[in-house]
């Protein structure tokens, strides 16, 4: 079975369409890229699935349970989790506190979620920062924070929204492992992405969505070649150039 | 962190022995000294580690002297106990304004207005209802004794507001500890982002504004007993609403000692002032005074006096073991 199913999900604002009918699954394991131009309605998506939105049609089941009314908490309790594209720390509390706060999701006792959140920060690389307040955080480290918070949460299912934007390529690179590594342990996760070389790095397979509509799906190298895709993003007067 | 606590200790031990030097009017100042540092504490729950401003929290002291002089008024029930029913009614009061704030998604002003609305409500119908005095309030007859909560001088008063501050700011210091302080936390610094997380920010919210309605509505009970009148003004209104929120936020938002320190550094400013203007005539006035002070904590100390006292300690209380 699918771990998630997406099927024929719409969003509006008022007379725009966001997502337009969309719909497609996500196996265990399986790292997916959702890729598309500026506005597509990629982080749309993102919100609608993890309840932050409330889609006007479709569905939209995480192991066979539908999602589609729940409150965002209820969520994430479920196995979904996300990250923000804008990075949401809790800036007042220490790094480690910000993981606790994820961790606490599972782990009720305040001492088991603390030793789950250094276990996380270790992962991710912000061990040793485990005691500064967020605040102090360039953004490099506030994306592997933000990771770092979903992470502890235990999920099934992860949602990453450019998480790789504003980075410097061996920042890309140190991101693409640990994210490689969040994956091998059984996590399914669905990539939202610009940085192409973190796409075709990662993702076994990428849907393309243009005005909240699917246009092409395949393997990252299959949908670099597509002409609609070529299009969506450069725009249609290059075909002739 | 230990010499930290061996600093509170101490000046613990010294709050403990002054009423052996000091005359009933300094230990009146003590009392209210504790009395608004608990107040603080207790509203600091809400506000300062949960986020949602109340304006309004007046509300809980009058409901908590309001039920236990009645109580004991009637029935002869003793305030200690009276007290506790007033807790309750309160907290289930805090639950129904929470309720509508917080399930109706009102957030800032909204919810600040919820809170004085409420408050102000409460003080109209109190005000109407002829068994609590309406209008002209009540006053308690004076009968000594522990069961009365009633004592002569100040000594005793001095004792049980000693212990109101310090174990409610030890309640806090656990509940803020505890895995629903850090949710209540999360609340407050990113309401979408705890959500994000799995934390359920209606019930911890719920949770929040119930123990700091049942901490405050204590002192109402307290106060009602130390200054032998009540009226509807005094209790629910707006005054008291702010006066009680000063001192935590010029101590420290969200800290367990911000309050302590807002309430020494502010209050014997208030008391003294206030004696002070009201015999030239000039009453009201310490209003301004604290007013002025608090313009200037948050332009010059944004965070509260905490901080930079903590920071200006740090070498000698090893803050960081
Ligand atoms: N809350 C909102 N209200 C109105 N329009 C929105 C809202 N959120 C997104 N949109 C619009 O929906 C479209 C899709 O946005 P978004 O999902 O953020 O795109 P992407 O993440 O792919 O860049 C855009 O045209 C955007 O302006
Ligand atoms: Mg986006």
């Amino acid at each position: 079975m699918e771990l998630l199913r997406v099927k024929d999900l719409g969003k509006h604002f008022g007379g725009l369409t966001a997502v337009d009918g969309l719909s497609f699954q996500l196996r265990p394991g399986e790292m997916l890229g959702l890729i598309g131009p500026n506005g597509a309605g990629k982080t749309t998506v993102f919100a609608c699935l993890s309840g932050f939105l409330r889609p006007e049609q479709g569905e939209v089941l995480l192991e066979g349970q539908t999602l589609v009314g729940l409150a965002p908490n209820r969520i994430c309790e479920l196995g979904l989790a996300r990250t923000f594209q804008i990075v949401r720390p809790f800036l007042n509390i220490s790094v480690l506190d910000n993981v606790m706060v994820g961790a606490l999701l599972r782990e009720k006792s305040v001492a088991r979620a603390r030793a789950l959140a250094c276990e996380v920060l270790g992962f991710v690389g912000l061990g040793h920062l485990a005691q500064s307040p967020a605040t102090g955080l360039p953004l490099p480290l506030r994306k592997r924070l933000e990771l770092a918070k979903a992470l502890a949460t235990r999920p099934k299912v992860l949602l990453l929204d450019e998480v790789m934007a504003g980075l410097n390529p061996t920042e890309v690179d140190e991101l693409i492992a640990f994210i490689r590594r969040i994956n091998a342990q059984g996590v399914g996760i669905l990539l939202i992405e610009h940085v192409m070389r973190g796409v075709m790095a990662l993702a076994s397979r990428v849907l393309v969505i243009n005005y909240g509509q699917l246009i092409a799906q395949g393997t990252p190298q299959e949908v670099v070649g597509n002409q609609e895709v070529i299009e969506a993003y450069l725009g249609r007067g290059l075909k002739h150039a | 962190m230990r010499r930290l606590y061996l600093l509170l200790g101490l000046l613990l031990a010294v709050l403990l022995l002054l009423p052996l030097v000091l005359d009933k009017y300094l230990l009146g100042i003590f009392v209210m000294i504790f009395y608004y540092a608990y107040l603080g504490q207790s509203w600091n729950v809400l506000t300062g580690y949960t986020g949602h401003i109340s304006l309004g929290h007046a509300l809980y002291v009058g409901i908590g002297a309001y039920v236990s002089t009645f109580l004991a008024q009637k029935f002869g029930l003793t305030p200690w106990l009276g007290m506790l029913a007033g807790g309750a009614l309160a907290a289930v009061v805090a639950l129904g304004l929470g309720y509508l704030g917080f399930r109706f998604g009102l957030r800032g002003v909204y919810f600040v207005i919820l809170t004085i609305s409420c408050a102000e409500i409460a003080r109209l119908v109190v005000s109407h209802i002829d068994a609590v005095g309406s209008f002209s309030g009540i006053f308690l007859d004076f009968h000594p004794g522990f069961a009365n909560f009633q004592f002569r001088g100040n000594v005793h008063y001095y004792y049980i507001s000693l212990g109101f501050m310090v174990l409610g700011s030890l309640a806090v210091h656990l509940l803020a500890r505890s895995r629903t302080g850090r949710l209540m936390v999360a609340i407050r610094e990113d309401e979408q982002a705890a959500l994000a997380l799995g934390v359920d920010s209606f019930k911890y919210s719920m949770i929040a504004i119930a123990i700091s309605a049942f901490m405050t509505s204590l002192a109402g009970t307290f106060y009602a007993n130390y200054v032998f009148y009540l009226s509807p003004n005094s209790m629910f209104g707006m005054a008291l609403s702010i006066d009680l929120i000063l001192r935590p936020i010029i101590g420290g938002l969200g800290t367990v000692l911000g309050p302590i320190i807002g309430s020494f550094v502010l209050t014997p400013l208030s008391e003294v002032s206030r004696t002070y203007f009201a015999q030239s005539g000039l009453e009201g006035l310490h209003l301004v005074l604290y007013g002025v002070l608090a313009i200037l904590v948050v332009l010059f100390m944004r965070q509260g006096i905490l901080v930079y006292l903590a920071r200006a300690l740090r070498p000698w209380l090893k803050l960081e073991e």
